[in-house]
């Protein structure tokens, strides 16, 4: 195996990479077991419901994160993958459950296409009002589309079974469910961030038009970053709409484009686990709140919490995290 | 009755002024983000919220102070303006060195602050606020029924309009903001106060949404959500005109109010979204916006 081969590399940088890949490789495998114990734990119904947005979250984080991207669209996508999975669910009986993500969340990678396509022309702040101007006319198709309800929305969407065969009325099956497509999706983020593309896309964050004198067509790494950041969103919207049967237009909604905003920001924008955690706070915020006396408040605290990361906590809470560890231990 | 493409003459010229009273406050808004965007080179994401701030400040004005109409459109925008210059002088400076998206994420967090404090107090539902006395009633031109109020609005948001354009392209004020717009480095060492001028451009900008507030408040139910829904059209005005010229602002902004009106007259149910197809369309044939500088 790997210690019987010869080492070509220095051998401490060698050892080093080994040593952070393997540490790393462990710390995921204690997430993993985490999120295998959890439902046992805590009220699989709000895992899920953290688990979806940590997915969307982190779907974003690799836009904004990894190309410097800000979208204020991202709803669209989390919203169409809802919206055309819980279409497809409650009027195809025979369809099951994983078809209909699939479909979801292709219609949202088309979607993210077009958003692409058209936004990815304007940089910095442009881009995030062409994004949320587009995702304003999605609003209002879903507004007026005969198949979403309109201000009703879908409601009674059928969570059915897993490929036909296991029933995912329990929550704990779903919960599972909903894990896995978590750990495809991170995984899938994961392998982007630390691929050659990942690098690429990171340079363009550093400084574009060094990345174009190199030689790399940075609209076509955008446009691809962008349309694997729909599609996820998109993922993530649909696995929504199984879990709580419902698709509605508080998805499509700006304040989600938002919402989503603040949790990557409050978890730390460019760390793979920020936005799993600003996920996390986020929805519990707004689970304790919703059931306190200061339940109407819950946009204006969203707000006060946004302005503060902004003015003095810009790197979130994991972000903050490293930097205190980078100081203290190394 | 005269027909206009199949439309009654009355109805075509109705929604034609409607349109028009509609581009007036795009164009309004716009122009207040440009101004702002020019020097601070922010996005204020707030500019719907601080145009619902007029809105409200003159209604609750009327309501608790009995401050009549005209001193309304007078006092409101300078009490929210000074309101936006604290904003920036306490907030907004903090990171001025940063990445200006963070500005735009700032602004954000606090127009959800601002809407979400007074939904909690006077709900979604929005109230009335009546037309001032003087502008009751309409005038007939024969071929339609203009109401009066609508016509102040079209003359009084174009006098702001080009009141703005004066003040930013023919005064002293006006000349240091625009070489503060093309290199504010070189401003500062040539003695100007450069973070006054912001703090006052910001003021001046904020001044200027809540101004449209007061013009709004007898047009369109006054609720807390009023902005918020305005400020992403705006965003597509701005993104169709782009922020390079004041001149292109106010021009792109009364059209896109005159488009969208015949879309009401010949097909209703594009009404809301034919402003963004035309951004998709401009963005597709010229990136750079129909007034912008190429970068």
């Amino acid at each position: 195996m790997a210690e019987s081969q010869p080492m070509t590399a220095p051998s401490a940088v060698v050892e080093r990479q080994k040593r952070a890949k393997f540490r790393r490789n462990m710390f995921y495998l204690a997430l993993i077991v985490v999120g295998l114990v959890a439902p046992f734990l805590a009220y699989p119904v709000f895992l899920m419901k953290v688990l979806c947005f940590a997915l969307f979250a982190c779907a974003f984080n690799l836009l904004l994160g990894y190309a410097g991207l800000l979208s204020f669209g991202h709803a669209a996508f989390l919203a169409t993958g809802g919206y055309v999975t819980g279409y497809l669910l409650a009027s195809y009986p025979g369809l099951t459950p994983e078809l209909g993500i699939i479909a979801g969340t292709l219609l949202a990678t088309l979607l993210g296409v077009v958003f692409g396509v058209l936004s990815i022309r304007r940089q910095g702040i442009y881009f995030a009002m062409v994004t949320l101007a587009i995702a304003q006319l999605v609003y209002f198709m879903f507004v007026q589309a005969p198949f979403t309800g309109g201000e009703d929305g879908l409601h009674g969407v059928p969570r059915g079974e897993l490929f036909g065969v296991i029933s995912l009325s329990s929550n704990l099956a779903m919960y599972y469910f909903v894990f896995a497509i978590f750990i495809f999706g991170f995984a899938l983020i994961q392998r982007t961030v630390h691929s050659p593309f990942g690098q690429v896309l990171k340079a363009i964050r550093e400084n574009e038009p060094r990345a174009v004198s190199l030689g790399y067509n940075t609209d076509a790494y955008k446009l691809v970053a962008f349309v694997i950041s729909a599609g996820l969103a998109g993922l993530a919207g649909s696995t929504k709409t199984v879990v709580f049967q419902l698709a509605s237009l508080t998805d499509a909604h700006w304040h989600m484009s938002g919402e989503v905003i603040l949790m990557t920001l409050l978890g730390g924008v460019g760390t793979l686990l920020g936005p799993l955690m600003g996920a996390g706070i986020v929805v519990s915020l707004q689970h304790i709140l919703a059931q306190s006396p200061l339940g109407n408040w819950v946009s204006v605290i969203l707000g006060i919490i946004f302005v503060v990361c902004v003015l003095s906590f810009r790197s979130g809470i994991i972000g903050e995290l490293d930097k205190m560890y980078r100081k203290n231990f190394k | 009755m005269m027909m206009i493409f199949g439309v009654p003459m009355a109805v075509f010229m109705g929604q034609l002024t409607l349109g028009l009273v509609n581009g007036a406050f795009y164009a309004l808004l716009s122009l207040g983000l440009a101004v702002i965007f020019g020097l601070l080179k922010i996005v204020n994401f707030a500019h719907g919220a601080q145009y619902m701030l007029g809105a409200f400040a003159a209604l609750l004005g009327f309501r608790y102070l009995g401050i009549n109409y005209w001193l309304a459109l007078f006092l409101v925008p300078l009490v929210v303006g000074a309101f936006g210059v604290l904003l920036e002088r306490f907030l907004l400076r903090r990171i001025a060195h940063l990445d200006h998206l963070y500005g735009l994420l700032l602004t954000f967090g606090l127009a959800l602050i601002f809407e979400g404090t007074l939904v909690n107090f006077f709900g979604v539902s929005g109230a009335r606020y009546a037309t001032p006395e003087i502008f009751q009633g309409g005038l007939n031109l024969g071929f339609m029924f203009l109401p009066t109020y609508r016509a102040w609005v079209l003359v009084a948001a174009l006098a702001m309009c080009l009141f703005t354009w004066f003040m930013i392209e023919r005064t002293r004020l006006g000349a240091y903001l625009r070489a503060g717009t093309e290199n504010s480095q070189l401003m500062q060492a040539f003695g100007v106060n450069v973070p006054l001028l912001i703090t006052l451009t910001y003021g001046f900008g904020v001044a200027l949404a809540a101004f449209a507030g007061v013009l709004a408040a007898p047009l369109y139910p006054v609720s807390p959500t009023m902005g918020s829904s305005l400020l992403i059209v705006v965003f597509a005005v701005v993104v169709i005109g782009g922020m390079g010229s004041i001149l292109g602002a106010i021009i792109t902004g009364l059209a896109m109010g005159i488009i969208e009106g015949l879309t009401k007259v010949y097909y209703p149910e594009a009404a809301n979204t034919v402003i963004f197809l035309v951004m998709i369309l401009v963005l597709m044939f010229r990136p750079v916006g129909l007034f912008g500088k190429e970068a």
